[in-house]
């Protein structure tokens, strides 16, 4: 076995092991994801992320040895934020021809996803770091890590409570909208995506194509009110 | 691709360099976001250069967030401490949201009279 260490110390030192490591659980969490027909309960993040955090417990690695490796990845959810100009771009008739409506909903779903989290947490006792970590969970993943970092949260806490946010959105979506009355598909997909960025977008598309196409809107718009909106929240809750 | 990876990174060196500039309150990537869809608007075949890869990207988006999410193993002490709060925030404040941006949707396009799109 004693090469089998040696080769273990040599790999685990550099970045290749981790990387692969992470592209391979995110590999079996999609495949689970498509096996199971794209039910939004089956996260293949949340399934990567187990199989990962198993993996670093059972052969003592600690994060940091591990983010040396996936930072690789992790360094594109900048270049993604960016990239989601595309979408934006492509919906922007749908901004002109319903603009006002738009600009309600964004600002409602918005302040109400912010204010209703802060309220509740601090009732709940929360403080400090987890609740700044919590302030931009309505936001896409890319943009809640910037702001939670901004905000002196923890951005690895904040990945985890937005993508648990994303998966409540989009089992919850469709059930609560209908007991609303709502059938409007611009109004459904639009909350959607304001409230449950890029999970709550994806079931958006399986719904309806414009209730996608208006999820991806508000995920978007919600990105940059979230940006301005969670710094002057979390300021009245601490 | 190398001319679409360009524009995404220095749209994003942009955005950074903007935003501590300015000392906006705003991730630089962002401001990067918004640097890019003012460049869409200056020069339209720029679209076209950044769609492959940036559909590329934002098709496999949720790939990205596994290391910040394995990072959960720093913070279990934390989630077990606060469980029972952090599901409740998370689940009503999730559905308020939902409910709260689609009830406003419907009400105002009501007032302006628009079709709804059923």
């Amino acid at each position: 076995m004693r090469d089998f260490t040696e080769i273990w110390s040599y790999l685990a030192q550099g970045p290749l092991l981790w990387l692969t490591a992470t592209l391979a659980a995110y590999a079996i969490g999609n495949a689970c994801f498509q096996a199971a027909g794209r039910r939004p309960f089956v996260n293949p993040v949340l399934i990567a992320v187990a199989l990962l955090a198993g993996l670093l417990w059972l052969t003592a690695t600690p994060y940091p040895v591990y983010f040396e490796g996936a930072q690789f990845v992790h360094f594109l959810l900048g270049p993604a934020t960016v990239a989601l100009a595309l979408p934006l771009w492509d919906n922007l008739g749908h901004v002109r021809r319903a603009a006002l409506p738009l600009l309600a909903a964004l600002l409602a779903g918005s302040t109400v996803a912010v204010v209703s989290a802060l309220a509740l947490a601090v009732g709940f006792g929360i403080e400090g770091e987890v609740l700044a970590s919590l302030a931009p969970k309505s936001a896409t993943a890319p943009v809640a890590l910037g702001i939670s970092a901004s905000l002196g949260g923890s951005p690895t806490l904040t990945a985890v409570l937005v993508i648990l946010t994303g998966i409540v959105g989009a089992i919850c979506t469709t059930p609560l909208l209908n007991a609303l009355g709502i059938r409007d598909w611009r109004a459904r997909g639009f909350a959607t995506g304001v409230a449950a960025h890029g999970i709550g977008t994806a079931r958006a598309f399986q719904v309806h194509p414009t209730a996608g196409a208006f999820a991806g809107l508000g995920m978007g718009l919600n990105a940059v009110l979230t940006a301005f909106l969670a710094p002057l929240v979390l300021r009245l809750f601490q | 691709m190398i001319p679409a990876l360009l524009t995404l990174l220095a749209a994003q060196l942009a955005g950074e360099t903007l935003t501590r500039l300015t000392g906006l309150p705003l991730p630089g990537p962002v401001a990067g976001m918004l640097i890019l869809l003012a460049g869409f608007a200056l020069w339209r075949p720029l679209v076209e250069v950044v769609r492959p890869l940036a559909t590329t990207i934002l098709g496999n988006l949720s790939l990205l967030f596994v290391p910040a999410g394995t990072g959960v193993v720093g913070h279990l002490d934390k989630i077990a401490a606060h469980g029972l709060g952090l599901a409740v925030v998370l689940v009503v404040s999730t559905l308020a949201a939902i409910a709260a941006g689609a009830q406003a949707f419907a009400a105002v396009a009501k007032l302006l009279g628009t079709e709804p799109e059923t």
